[in-house]
C-alpha cells in the first residue's frame, strides 16, 4: 500500500533528473582496502555527485559498509585496516597525511544501522556536535537543535520533552533523532548504514520520505538490503559484489535495463 | 518422524522437578549459612562492643586503662589515610584503564602488562608492605608517615581499581564511541563527554570497594611500622599517625578481658565507617544514573 504511495510521488516528479553536469563530492580511484590479509574493496571507482541519493547494494559480506565506512575513515577504527588508492572529497585526498579525520567527519555525517543515541537527553543529543565543535552560547544551540530536529520531522514529537532521555522514545523516533544529530554538524554529505533495517514500516516510511527532503540540501550516500526501498530513495545505485563494484548507474537503469547479468539476477532475487 | 515423544517428556517430568526443587532448597541452605555466620558475628560484637561504646570514646585517645581507652587517634588517622589513598588511587587507576582501554595498542607488551595487573590483585598485602617499606618509608626518607602508608596502600589497591575501571570502560557500547567519532570529535572529547559518564558508576562501585578493603587492611601498617599508642593528631601528611585496624588489633591482642569490648566497640566503629563509605558510593551512583 505505502509503497505504491511513494513509487506514485516520485513518478509524478519527473524521476530521472539527469544531473551529469552536477559537482563531484566524492571521487574514488582505484580504492582497495585490506581486512588483515582479507581483501574486502578491489579496485573500487565510484563517482558521487551532489544534491544526489546514492543507493549501494549487494549480498551480505561484499563491501557496503566497509565502503561507507572509508568515506568518512571511521573504517580506521579497525587496527588492521590497509587501504591503498584515493578518495576524493570535494577535490582533496582524504587519505592525505594532513588531512585531519576530525574535519573530514564534521563535512561528513553518519547514521548508523542500530539507533545509538548517547544517553543523554534528546536537547544534548542533538547539541552534542555543535558543542564538541565550540558552540557555547545557549542561544544559537537552542536554534540548531530546533533546525535539526525539524530537518529529521521528529521536532513536533519531541518538542515537549527535549530534556527527557533519548531511550525514552521509539526506535524509529531514536533512528530520527540520530539524524537530527547528524544534521546538527551542518554536513555536506550524509552517510547512511541500513538505517531502516531496525525499524518498522512506518518508520521505515518517514525515513524514506525525510531522505527524499534532505537530498535537497545534502549528499546521501545509503546502504540498503532492500531493493524496493533503493528503487524508490534513490538516484543512483551501484551493486557491490565480493569487495567489487560490478555496476553504477541510474538506479532506473540498473532495476529495469542492466547490463551485467549479475546485477539482474541479484535484483531478480536471484542469489544474495 | 519425531525426535521428541511427548509421553516420555512427561515421564520425565516428576524427575527434573524433584532435581529442581532439591537445588532450590540446597542453595537456599547455602545463603542462609552464611547469613547465619554474619548475624552471629554481627550480634556478639554488638554485644560485648555496644556497652563500651559512647561519645568519650570517639573523643579519647588510647590509654593503658580499658575504661579510658578511646578510639579518637585512630578514627582521625583513618580519615587521614583515605584523603591520601582515594586521590591517588582513582586518578592512577583510572588513568591506567583509560590508557590500557583507549590508547595503548593491543600488542604482546599490553597483554602481559595486563596479566600482570590481574596478577598483582592476588599478591598478598604483607608483601605490599615490604614493598613500601623499602620504597616509601626508606629510599624516600617518609618515614612511616601518613603519605607512606597512603602510598602504600594505594599500590595494594590500584590493580583492583584498574582492573574494575577498565571492565567499566569496556562495557560502554561501541555504538556510542562510533556516533561521537562519526561527529568528528577527537578521542579526548570521545573519552571524557562519551566513555568516562558511561563508565563512571562501574568505577565507583569498584574503587569504593577497594578502598573499603584499604581501611580495613592491617598487614601494610605492620610492616610500615605504624604505631598504635599515639596521644596527638596529625596536623598534616608528614606526621606519624594510627589508623582503625591497628588499633582494634592492638586491643584485641591484650590480655586483659576488658580490653576484648574495647576492641568490639572499635568494630563497631570501623563497620560504621565502611557503611558510611558504601553509602556514599550508592548515592554518587544514583547521582549520576539520574543525569543520564
Ligand atoms: N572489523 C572487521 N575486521 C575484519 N574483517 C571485517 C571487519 N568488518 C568487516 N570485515 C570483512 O570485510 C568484508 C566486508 O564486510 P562489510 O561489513 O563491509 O560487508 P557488508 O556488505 O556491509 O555486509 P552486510 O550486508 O552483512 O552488512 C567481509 O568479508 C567481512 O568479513
Ligand atoms: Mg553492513
Amino acid at each position: 500500500m505505502m509503497t505504491t504511495i511513494v513509487e506514485k510521488e516520485r513518478t509524478t516528479e519527473s524521476p530521472v533528473r539527469v544531473k551529469e553536469h552536477a559537482k563531484s563530492v566524492y571521487s574514488t580511484n582505484q580504492l582497495n582496502l585490506w581486512y588483515g590479509s582479507n581483501h574486502a574493496l578491489k579496485n573500487i571507482d565510484l563517482d558521487i555527485k551532489e544534491h544526489e541519493v546514492t543507493a549501494i547494494i549487494g549480498p551480505s559480506g561484499c563491501g557496503k559498509s566497509t565502503y561507507i565506512k572509508t568515506l568518512n575513515r571511521m573504517v580506521e577504527l579497525v587496527p588492521s585496516v590497509k587501504t591503498s588508492g584515493e578518495i576524493l572529497y570535494r577535490d582533496r585526498n582524504i587519505f592525505d597525511s594532513n588531512y585531519s579525520v576530525e574535519e573530514l567527519r564534521t563535512r561528513v555525517g553518519m547514521v548508523f544501522q542500530k539507533p545509538n543515541p548517547f544517553p543523554k537527553s534528546i536537547y544534548d543529543n542533538v547539541a552534542y556536535g555543535p558543542r564538541i565543535h565550540g558552540i557555547r552560547n545557549k542561544k544559537i544551540l537552542n536554534e540548531i537543535v530546533e533546525k535539526s530536529l525539524r530537518g529529521a520531522a521528529i521536532w513536533d514529537e519531541v518538542k515537549d520533552r527535549l530534556h527527557e532521555n533519548a531511550y525514552g522514545v521509539s526506535g524509529g523516533q531514536q533512528q530520527r533523532i540520530c539524524i537530527a544529530r547528524a544534521l546538527a554538524i551542518e554536513p555536506d554529505v550524509i552517510l547512511m548504514d541500513e538505517p531502516t533495517s531496525a525499524l518498522d514500516p512506518i518508520s521505515t516510511l518517514k525515513i524514506e520520505e525525510l531522505v527524499q527532503e534532505l537530498k535537497k540540501d545534502y549528499s546521501i550516500i545509503i546502504v540498503t538490503h532492500n531493493m524496493q526501498q533503493a528503487a524508490r530513495i534513490s538516484d543512483k545505485t551501484a551493486f557491490f559484489l565480493n569487495g567489487e563494484v560490478v555496476e553504477f548507474d541510474h538506479t532506473d537503469t540498473i532495476f529495469s535495463n542492466p547490463s551485467d547479468k549479475r546485477t539482474e539476477d541479484y535484483i531478480s532475487g536471484r542469489f544474495g | 518422524m519425531k525426535y521428541i515423544e511427548q509421553d516420555l517428556v512427561i515421564q520425565r517430568m516428576s524427575g527434573r522437578k524433584i532435581l529442581n526443587l532439591i537445588f532450590k532448597v540446597l542453595f537456599l541452605f547455602a545463603t542462609s549459612l552464611a547469613l547465619l555466620a554474619l548475624a552471629i558475628l554481627l550480634f556478639r560484637i554488638v554485644t560485648q562492643g555496644a556497652g563500651h561504646l559512647s561519645i568519650d570514646f570517639i573523643q579519647n585517645f588510647a590509654s593503658r586503662f580499658p575504661e579510658k581507652a578511646g578510639i579518637k587517634a585512630a578514627l582521625v588517622g583513618s580519615l587521614w589515610l583515605m584523603a591520601v589513598v582515594a586521590p591517588t588511587s582513582i586518578i592512577l587507576g583510572v588513568g591506567s584503564a583509560i590508557y590500557l582501554e583507549e590508547y595503548a595498542k593491543k600488542n604482546k607488551v599490553t597483554t602481559f602488562i595486563q596479566v600482570n595487573i590481574s596478577n598483582l590483585a592476588g599478591v598478598p598485602s604483607v608483601v605490599f608492605g615490604l614493598l613500601g617499606l623499602t620504597i616509601f618509608v626508606r629510599a624516600l626518607a617518609l618515614g612511616n608517615s601518613i603519605l607512606a602508608a597512603g602510598f602504600t596502600m594505594s599500590l595494594l589497591i590500584l590493580p583492583v581499581i584498574i582492573v574494575a575501571s577498565q571492565e567499566a570502560i569496556r562495557s560502554v557500547p561501541a555504538e556510542l564511541r562510533d556516533a561521537s567519532y562519526g561527529m568528528g570529535a577527537t578521542k579526548w572529547q570521545t573519552i571524557v563527554r562519551i566513555i568516562l559518564p558511561a563508565a563512571i558508576p562501574g568505577i565507583l562501585t569498584g574503587s569504593i570497594l577497594a578502598l573499603s578493603r584499604a581501611i580495613g587492611e592491617t598487614a601494610p601498617l605492620i610492616v610500615i611500622g605504624v604505631p598504635v599508642i599515639i596521644q596527638f593528631l596529625p596536623s598534616g601528611v608528614m606526621d606519624t599517625f594510627t589508623a582503625l585496624p591497628m588499633q582494634i588489633y592492638d586491643w584485641s591482642s591484650r590480655p586483659q578481658q576488658e580490653f576484648q569490648q574495647v576492641a568490639a566497640a572499635g568494630i563497631i566503629v570501623l563497620m560504621a565507617f565502611l557503611l558510611f563509605m558504601n553509602s556514599i558510593a550508592v548515592f554518587i551512583r544514583n547521582k549520576f544514573h539520574k543525569r543520564y
